[in-house]
C-alpha cells in the first residue's frame, strides 16, 4: 500500500538504493561463511569503481547528452592526487580511515578542478566535435602525469619533467612520483565497505541531481537546446555542471583504483582511451541514461572476462563475442521486436488474454 | 519504465547463462588443455613409477604473465619456457618424487589484472608462484604474496620493488644492476671517453636501466655527453630516431649507449647508418633477439656489444638442449624471457629439494622454508653458472657480454 502511495520515480530509485545493499549484505555474509573465491573477494573493490564510473559518466552521457571520451582521464587525475598525498601523509597520518578519507576528499577536488577546466573551452562544442575534444584531453592527461616526476628531501619538495636526476636532491630524498614508472607504495586502503559506501553517495549525488530542478534544467537541454535557451536557462551553467560532477565522481573512482593496488603507473591500458571507451560501452550496454542498468552493466562486463579464464586463449575472443550478442538483442531493431514477442511480461500477457478468452 | 528494466534483466541473464556455460566448459576441457600436466604424469608413469606415498599429491606451481596484448610475446615465452621445464621434470619423476602440475594465467600486462589472475591461481590451490613477468603488475601482486605469504620467484620482473618482501625473489638483473655493471665495464674496459645515451622515457625498464647509469657513469672514468632530453623517446614516437641520433653524433659521443628493446634498436642503428655514424655501440639484455629482426640488415649490428644472461647458440649442454626442445615444440629460437623462465623451474626445484619441502604442506610453510633454503642453494643454469640468492631477492651472477662477430652473438 505504502510503495503504491509513492511515486514512480522514487519507488525506481529506492530498488536501485536497495541492490546495492542487498548486493553488499548478500555479500558480506558470503564472506563470513567463507563461500567467496580469493578472485571476487579480490574483484570487490574494482566492481565497485567500475560502478562509480559507470554512474558517474551516465550523468554526462544519459542526462546531460553529451558525448565524453575522456573519462579516464579524471580518474587518472583522482587516483594520482590521492595517493601522493597518502604516500607523504603514511607517516604524518597514521590512521587509516582518516587518510583516507582525506585522499577521497582529495581526489574528488582533482577531478572536479580538472572537469571545470577541461570543460570550461570543451563545452562549447557539441556531438562529435566534443567527443574527439575530451578524447584528446583524456590522452594529455596522462602523458603530462607521465612526464613528471617528483621528489621529496630534506629542502622541501622538487619538481622536474626530464627526470630524476634534475631534480637535484639531498641524499636520503625519495622520489615520490616517478615519471612513467608512476608511484609505487601506496597504502592499500580501499575496502568493499567504502567502495560500496561511496557507491551509495555517488547514486545520492546523481539521483537527487536528475530528479531537482538542476537535473530537468540539464535533461531540457539535451532535449531541445534551443528552447532551453528561449526559457531563461543558463545552458554552459548546468552543461558544465554536471560535467564537473561527474569528472569528480570520476575522481573518487580513481582514489579506489590507486589506493587497491600498490603501484599506480598511467598507462593505456588504464587510464587511456581504452578505460574511456570500456567506461562508455558500460553506459551505452546499461542503457543511456539508465543508472540501475550501468550498475548491473558495469558489474556483469567486470566479472565476464575473470569467469571466462578457464576458457585461456578463447576468452577474450569470448568476451567480445558476448558483447556484440547483448548489444543486438538489447538495442537492434530485430532484437528489440524478438524481445517483445517473447518477454516474460508479454507471454504472461497472453495468457491471461487466452484465461479470458 | 518496467518493460525496459524487464528487458534488462533478461539480457543480463542471459549473459549470466553464456558465461555460465563458459565457465562449464573450461573446466571439463581444462586438463585436456594443459598438456603438460596430464601428457606428463603418463609419461613419467613408463619409466618410473610413482611413489606410492605421494599418490596423486602434487605440487602445484602457478604462473602469471601478458600472454594477449602488446606485451604477449614476453608472457608466451615464459609460459612455454616454463611448460618445458615442467615436461622435463616431470618425466624425470618429478621433485622428490612428486609431480609438477603448472598452470599459467594471463594478466594482459596490467597490474589490475595481475592480481585477478593472482587470485585465481590461488583458487586452483596455488603453492608457488613463477611470475609475474613485466614489472609494474609485478610490483602489484608482489604486495599480495606478501599478505599470503607465498613464496614468488619472478623471471623477469627488474624493477626495484619487484621483490621488495622477504617472500620474493628474482631471476634476472634488477634494473639498476644492469645499468650499474655496463657502466661498469665500459669504464674499466675504457671503450670510450664520451658517451651518449638514448633511451625510452615511457619505459620504466628503459628509464630504470638509464638512472643507474647515470649515476655511476659518475664514478667511471667517461662522461655522458647528451642530456636527458635530447636522447630520450618514448612510446608514442619510436619509430623515427633523427633526432637522436645526430644529437649524439653532435656531441661528438664515442659510445652509444641503448638500454632498450631490440625492434627500436635495429631503427636506431639504421639512422645511425644514414648520417654515417659509427660509434661504439652498447646495448642490455633487451638487445637480444636483434639479429631475427625482420628485414634488418645484420651487418649494421656488426660489433655491437650488449648484457645478456642467455645466448641461444652457446656451446653449453643445457642451453643447447633446451634450444633444441624449444625450436621442435614452437618452431621459434627462445628468447631470454624463456630461457628465465625454464631456469625458474628449475631453481624451485633445487630450493625444493634443499627445503625438504611435501606437497600436504600449505603454501604458507613451504614459503618459509624456501625462505631459508633460496639463500642456501648454488644453481647452474642456462642464464648463467654458479648463480645463488641475496635474502633480499637479488640473484648473484655473473653479467656476459656478448657481442655480434660475423652475424652471430658471441661471448667475451
Amino acid at each position: 500500500m505504502k510503495m503504491k502511495a509513492l511515486s514512480k520515480n522514487t519507488r525506481s530509485n529506492l530498488i536501485t538504493y536497495g541492490m546495492v545493499v542487498t548486493a553488499y549484505v548478500v555479500m558480506e555474509i558470503l564472506l563470513k561463511a567463507g563461500m567467496v573465491s580469493s578472485l571476487l573477494r579480490g574483484l570487490l573493490v574494482p566492481l565497485c569503481m567500475y560502478v562509480i564510473l559507470a554512474v558517474s559518466l551516465n550523468l554526462v552521457v544519459g542526462i546531460s547528452g553529451e558525448l565524453s571520451l575522456g573519462h579516464a582521464g579524471f580518474m587518472c587525475v583522482g587516483a594520482f592526487s590521492s595517493a601522493l598525498f597518502s604516500l607523504c601523509m603514511k607517516e604524518a597520518v597514521p590512521a587509516g580511515a582518516l587518510r583516507f578519507f582525506l585522499a577521497i576528499l582529495i581526489g574528488a577536488a582533482a577531478g572536479a578542478l580538472f572537469g571545470f577546466l577541461i570543460g570550461v573551452p570543451v563545452l562549447r562544442l557539441r556531438g562529435d566535435y566534443l567527443a574527439i575534444v575530451t578524447l584528446a584531453f583524456g590522452e594529455i592527461i596522462k602523458n603530462v602525469v607521465n612526464i613528471i616526476f617528483l621528489g621529496r628531501d630534506v629542502n622541501g619538495f622538487h619538481i622536474s619533467i626530464e627526470d630524476a636526476f634534475s631534480l637535484n636532491m639531498e641524499p636520503g630524498g625519495e622520489v615520490l612520483i616517478n615519471g612513467p614508472q608512476g608511484i609505487t607504495g601506496t597504502p592499500q586502503d580501499s575496502s568493499f565497505f567504502i567502495g560500496i559506501v561511496l557507491i551509495l553517495i555517488t547514486l545520492f549525488v546523481v539521483i537527487n541531481m536528475v530528479n531537482s530542478r538542476t537535473g530537468r534544467a540539464i535533461m531540457a537541454i539535451r532535449d531541445n537546446r534551443i528552447a532551453a535557451e528561449s526559457v531563461g536557462i543558463n545552458v554552459t551553467k548546468y552543461k558544465l555542471l554536471a560535467f564537473t560532477v561527474s569528472a569528480s565522481l570520476a575522481g573518487v573512482a580513481g582514489v579506489l583504483y590507486a589506493h587497491n593496488l600498490s603501484t599506480l603507473a598511467a598507462q593505456p591500458k588504464n587510464f587511456g582511451y581504452n578505460m574511456s571507451i570500456m567506461i562508455l560501452v558500460f553506459v551505452v550496454l546499461g542503457g543511456i541514461g539508465n543508472i540501475r542498468g550501468s550498475i548491473i552493466a558495469a558489474v556483469v562486463l567486470t566479472l565476464l572476462p575473470e569467469m571466462l579464464r578457464s576458457l585461456n586463449d578463447y576468452r577474450m575472443l569470448m568476451y567480445a563475442v558476448v558483447l556484440i550478442a547483448t548489444m543486438i538483442f538489447t538495442s537492434s531493431p530485430g532484437g528489440q521486436a524478438f524481445r517483445e514477442r517473447y518477454s516474460l511480461k508479454a507471454l504472461i500477457g497472453r495468457k491471461n488474454q487466452e484465461k479470458e478468452a | 519504465m518496467k518493460k525496459k528494466a524487464l528487458c534488462l534483466l533478461l539480457a543480463c541473464a542471459m549473459t549470466f547463462s553464456l558465461a555460465a556455460c563458459g565457465g562449464k566448459g573450461g573446466e571439463t576441457s581444462a586438463p585436456a588443455e594443459d598438456r603438460t600436466e596430464t601428457e606428463a604424469p603418463a609419461e613419467a608413469g613408463d619409466d618410473t613409477e610413482a611413489p606410492a606415498a605421494s599418490g596423486g599429491a602434487v605440487f602445484k606451481v602457478g604462473g602469471i604473465g601478458p600472454t594477449t596484448g602488446g606485451a604477449a610475446v614476453y608472457g608466451m615465452a615464459v609460459q612455454r619456457g616454463a611448460e618445458i621445464a615442467v615436461e622435463e621434470i616431470n618425466a624425470a619423476g618429478g621433485i622428490n618424487g612428486v609431480q609438477i602440475e603448472f598452470q599459467f594465467q594471463d594478466d594482459e600486462h596490467d597490474p589490475e589484472k595481475s592480481v585477478n589472475a593472482y587470485n585465481t591461481l590461488k583458487d586452483w590451490g596455488m603453492q608457488l608462484l613463477v611470475g609475474s613477468v613485466t614489472s609494474n603488475p609485478c610490483i602489484a601482486v608482489g604486495e599480495k604474496t606478501h599478505e599470503d605469504n607465498l613464496f614468488q620467484l619472478t623471471p623477469s620482473g627488474t624493477a626495484v620493488k619487484c621483490v621488495q618482501y622477504d617472500n620474493a625473489f628474482r631471476m634476472c638483473f634488477s634494473d639498476p644492476n644492469q645499468g650499474l655493471e655496463s657502466a661498469k665495464y665500459i669504464g674499466e674496459n675504457k671503450l670510450a671517453s664520451k658517451v651518449a645515451v638514448i633511451y625510452d622515457s615511457s619505459d620504466p625498464y628503459s628509464a630504470g636501466i638509464y638512472e643507474a647509469f647515470r649515476a655511476e657513469a659518475e664514478n667511471q672514468d667517461f662522461e655522458i655527453v647528451t642530456e636527458a632530453k635530447d636522447g630520450a623517446f618514448d612510446a608514442s614516437n619510436k619509430t623515427d630516431f633523427s633526432v637522436q641520433v645526430s644529437a649524439a653524433k653532435n656531441a661528438g659521443a664515442e659510445l652509444l649507449y641503448m638500454p632498450f628493446y631490440y625492434t627500436e634498436a635495429s631503427l636506431v642503428l639504421k639512422e645511425c647508418k644514414k648520417q654515417s655514424y659509427a660509434p661504439v655501440f652498447f646495448g642490455v639484455d633487451g638487445m637480444d633477439g636483434i639479429l631475427s629482426v625482420e628485414n634488418f640488415d645484420t651487418s649494421l649490428a656488426e660489433d655491437l656489444m650488449y648484457m645478456a644472461p642467455f645466448v641461444a647458440n652457446s656451446d653449453d649442454e643445457q642451453v643447447k638442449s633446451f634450444v633444441t626442445k624449444y625450436q621442435e615444440q614452437f618452431n621459434e629460437v627462445p628468447n631470454q624471457f624463456a630461457a628465465d623462465a625454464y631456469d625458474c623451474i628449475y631453481v624451485l626445484k633445487a630450493a625444493m629439494e634443499e627445503a625438504g619441502v611435501t606437497p600436504d604442506m600449505d603454501a604458507s610453510a613451504i614459503c618459509d622454508a624456501m625462505k631459508t633454503a633460496m639463500t642456501g642453494i648454488t644453481f647452474d643454469g642456462i642464464t648463467g653458472k654458479g648463480i645463488s640468492w641475496e635474502a633480499s631477492g637479488e640473484p648473484n651472477k655473473a653479467p656476459l657480454i656478448v657481442q655480434i662477430k660475423g652475424g652471430e652473438g658471441v661471448a667475451l
